[in-house]
């Protein structure tokens, strides 16, 4: 392919005191396509999220968005330009209505720049955007869902509203830090038709993910990250026959039973 | 055996589920559900002038006035932005020493040096502050208890501003019926602005602040430039506070950055109610007359409130206000389970 | 050489005050904002052992010290316990309580000159050309001690491992059975009586007053947060580098300036560097 990637990634490294949490990790994103991320339990997954958004400080690498160099930016500058991220723990604004919690992110200088009226700028009312976003992600809008306090809504709701976040800036790329855990088959179900049209509609996403079923049903391509290094890249059939894979990730025989799962 | 078997329901009145929004135009009844205990505030609050016409208590309503300044201005900064600040005495030394200088050295008038140390001390505090803004908790509130000792400290060191003495000869305002009106009305005025505030889309994002400044973060918000905000309004009334402190003694000196005025206001939040606004309003106005009483026995008063605010924080943290609030908003009964 | 003596014996004593609130908020991640309170009640209560009871002088100190230990503990056990985990809280609640007992202490009339311990042993001695009290040579030894003590008690008792645990993980020490409320109980008495131990060796060097509770609330805090919160070891390093930039602006700017050191250190470090001078990197906690 010889399209420019959308967001490049030049041997990013992050070290915790003596620590490697990353080393070298190097990857291009390109627009419209679905990136998964996996790995085992600690193997720096959320650490590459945190330091390619800004939230923290990476050792030595370059980040480049759009050809331009983004690398230790403010948090808040990146997702200015269109990168933000859900978080892994949600914590929504709990003292706070759902659809209020939208009002956070369309008051955003982002929001006001490329929403226009609808977006929440100067005559928009952002609480009626606020429920529109919330009903395009799945809440339904004449229910008392969207207007219940943020601290009482299930884990499903939750993670919506952790999506509906980061669609309220209108972002050109989602990282998404395991959206689908913690959820019951049933709302996953319902999250997968979600992401597949949040790509329809043109926004990039990275995915990290402990679900691999469904990731690989909605992912283009695969990265690997094993002890914070790059174990290898390619569509999801090419993980799933890769033995060095399975040998890092699942560690042990029990391969070929979660293997044949997924 | 009795006890267990019941239970305390809560329920919400009917008028307030129906005094949403316009419905309160239904009916008188509805009407005033929700308009009384706002005019009982302000109509209470002004009439107190004329309630308690003795110089004393005229220059207690002042007292009032100032630390009440104070404790909505922690209030704002505590519950609403999730700052912790203990630095009340800052703003109010910072203000005080302003509107004395800007009085004995330029001779401006009164109407002239509170509103320019208002907004001036705060752009100063605001400045000093800016640096700390990152940090939370714990190191925020130390870090804003030391600011007022330093600064008091360095004048002192220094011998500037008339040193240990501090500045004499402030013109003090008009009369007293100025001071006590100016004083109410700008309290008011601050009251019910920031209660609008906080309920604005700024307010918002500045509550969301405090719940989870990461997601403030990760939605393209610079949360240090929010937090600055903040600081300006709250730092603004500590300054106004401080200003008018100064022309009702007519002296501006080092023990305006004393702790009194970082303490007093928290326990009159706590007792008030913290998070309500009018809450640390209605506990200065219980605590500051009481502790004006106490003046003649020394030490006693800063005793007696510390004790009272140990007491709060550890027995009974809802505070008077919230608890109002809730008796007036919902009825209970025992139900059998 | 001058400096360098009243150097070291100005670090020692700051390592003194402060130890007790290093200690405490180590273990039980309390800010024990009373700290410079128990610090003065030890004083009042040895002087009234001593001038009052008239007991002899070695046995009232300990058993000031012993009593002021057990204040600090009830202090835990009735106040704080409740309290607990909410650091504002916490800070609040313990400020409060110290400034209860210090002003009512001066309501209660305990202010002036006449309040003064005798030293443990008058007369000076000449080190290298600079006279030195025979006192502040014990406030130095005491102070090596403890900080020796202190050392082995935390790596080599069990007790000390406990709290080291407790400090490291609160709820993996609770998972091991390590009763935190009881270490916190221990931690808040122990440190009271480190409080009081300083009080003792200090306050005969000059008068019991009430405006030293103050003060040596804001030196433990200056050294604790200079060090890095709850790292006692660079508590003690604190206490030097403290130490020595106070004496050196005594003797070239002015004694006034003494405590301006102190409050300017807290500033500046919690500006520039929040977790302390020695204090562990923060980013790997205040990570998302």
């Amino acid at each position: 392919m010889t399209r420019e990637p959308i967001l490049e990634v030049k041997e990013l490294t992050k070290a915790f005191g003596g620590i490697m949490a990353l080393h070298r990790v190097s990857f291009n994103v390109y627009e419209g396509e679905i990136v998964g991320i996996i790995g085992p339990n600690g193997s720096g997954k959320t650490t590459l999220i945190n330091c390619i958004t800004g939230f923290i400080k990476l050792s030595s690498g370059k980040v480049l968005f759009r050809g331009k160099d983004i690398t230790g930016k403010a948090a808040h500058k990146i997702a200015d330009m269109g990168i933000t991220r859900t978080f892994q723990i949600m914590r929504p604004y709990y003292t706070l209505p759902a659809y209020k919690n939208l009002v956070i992110p369309l008051f955003s200088p982002r929001a006001r720049r490329t929403g226009g009226w609808r977006g929440g700028g100067k005559l928009g009312d952002r609480n009626t955007v606020g429920i529109d976003i919330l009903e395009e992600i799945g809440f339904e809008r004449d229910s008392f869902v969207p207007y219940k306090l943020a601290s009482t809504l299930p884990t499903g709701y939750l993670k919506r509203l952790e999506l509906a976040r980061c669609l309220a800036l209108r972002p050109e790329i989602i990282f998404c830090d395991e959206v689908f855990s913690g959820l019951s088959m049933s709302e996953i179900a319902s999250m997968v038709p979600l992401i597949e049209r949040l790509q329809m509609d043109g926004i990039t996403l990275v995915m990290i993910e402990h679900r691999l079923r469904e990731l690989f049903r909605v992912a283009n391509r695969v990265m690997v990250l094993n002890f914070g290094e790059k174990l290898m890249e390619g569509s999801a059939e090419e993980i799933m026959a890769s033995e060095e894979v399975k040998e890092a990730y699942f560690g042990s025989e029990e391969v070929e039973e979660v293997m044949s799962h997924a | 055996m009795m006890a267990q078997t019941r239970r305390k329901e809560r329920l919400d009145r009917g008028i307030r589920v129906r005094t949403d929004g316009l419905y309160a135009l239904m009916s008188w009844r509805e009407l005033s559900y929700l308009t009384l205990p706002r005019v009982v505030l302000i109509f209470g609050v002004l009439a107190l002038p004329f309630v308690m016409p003795s110089m004393y208590w005229q220059r207690v309503i002042s007292i009032v006035c100032i630390y009440s300044f104070l404790a909505i201005s922690f209030d704002l900064l505590a519950h609403f932005v999730g700052l912790v600040s203990l630095g009340g005495a800052f703003f109010v030394g910072v203000g005080s020493y302003l509107a004395a200088i800007l009085n004995t050295s330029l001779g401006l008038p009164v109407a002239l040096t509170i509103p320019i140390s208002t907004v001036l001390g705060a752009t100063i505090c605001t400045a000093l502050l800016l640096p700390c803004l990152p940090l939370r908790g714990v190191y925020f509130a130390i870090v804003t208890l030391m600011y007022p000792l330093a600064l008091a400290r360095v004048i002192e060191a220094l011998n500037i501003l008339g040193g240990t003495d501090g500045i004499m000869g402030v013109a003090s305002f008009p009369s007293r019926w100025v001071e006590q009106y100016f004083m109410i009305g700008a309290l008011l005025l601050f009251l019910f602005a920031i209660r609008r505030l906080v309920n604005l889309d700024l307010g918002l994002v500045l509550r969301a602040v405090k719940d989870n400044d990461q997601a403030v973060r990760a939605s393209g918000m610079n949360v240090t430039f929010y937090k600055a905000i903040a600081v300006f309004i709250a730092s603004a009334m500590g300054c106004l506070a401080g200003a008018s402190l100064v022309h009702i003694y007519m002296w501006a000196g080092i023990s305006q950055f004393a702790l009194d005025f970082s303490i007093l206001p928290i326990a009159a939040t706590v007792i008030g109610g913290a998070g309500t606004l009018t809450g640390p309003l209605l506990g200065c106005f219980i605590l500051v007359p009481i502790s004006e009483l106490l003046r003649a026995f020394g030490t006693l008063r800063i005793v007696f409130y510390s004790l009272i605010l140990v007491g709060f924080i550890v027995f009974r943290s809802e505070g008077i206000m919230v608890y109002a609030q809730r008796k007036y908003h919902q009825f209970e009964r025992w139900v059998k389970v | 050489m001058e400096i360098f003596i009243y150097g070291f014996i100005n670090s020692i004593s700051l390592a003194l005050i402060a130890l007790g609130f290093a200690l405490v908020y180590g273990i039980s991640r309390i800010p024990n904002f009373a700290h410079g309170a128990l610090y003065v009640v030890c004083g009042f209560i040895t002087w009234s052992f001593v001038r009052s009871l008239e007991l002899n002088y070695p046995l009232s100190i300990i058993l000031a010290m012993i009593s002021t230990g057990i204040i600090g503990g009830l202090i835990y056990l009735f106040i704080l316990i409740r309290v607990r985990g909410m650091a504002i809280s916490e800070i609040i609640a313990s400020y409060a309580i110290g400034l209860a007992i210090l002003e009512g202490l001066r309501w209660r009339g305990f202010k002036g000159m006449t309040y003064t311990l005798p030293t443990f042993k008058e007369g000076s001695l000449m080190l290298a050309g600079t006279p030195v009290d025979y006192h502040r040579l014990i406030v130095v030894g005491v102070g090596v001690c403890i900080v020796a003590f202190l050392w082995i008690f935390t790596h080599h008792t069990k007790v000390g491992l406990g709290l080291r645990a407790m400090a490291q993980d609160e709820r993996a020490a609770l998972m091991l059975g390590i009763d935190s409320d009881r270490m916190a109980v221990v931690a808040m008495g122990f440190g009271s009586m480190l409080a009081g131990l300083a009080a003792v060796l200090l306050l005969p060097l000059g008068n019991i007053v009430v405006e030293a509770g103050y003060n040596v609330l804001l030196l433990a805090i200056a050294v604790c947060i200079v060090g890095g919160l709850g790292s006692w070891v660079g508590a003690v390093m604190a206490a030097f580098l403290i130490g020595f930039a106070q004496i050196l602006t005594v003797v070239y700017i002015g004694p006034h300036f003494q405590m301006v050191v102190a409050l300017l250190a807290i500033i500046l470090t919690l500006i520039l560097r929040p977790s302390g001078l020695f204090g562990r990197q923060k980013e790997l906690e205040e990570r998302v």
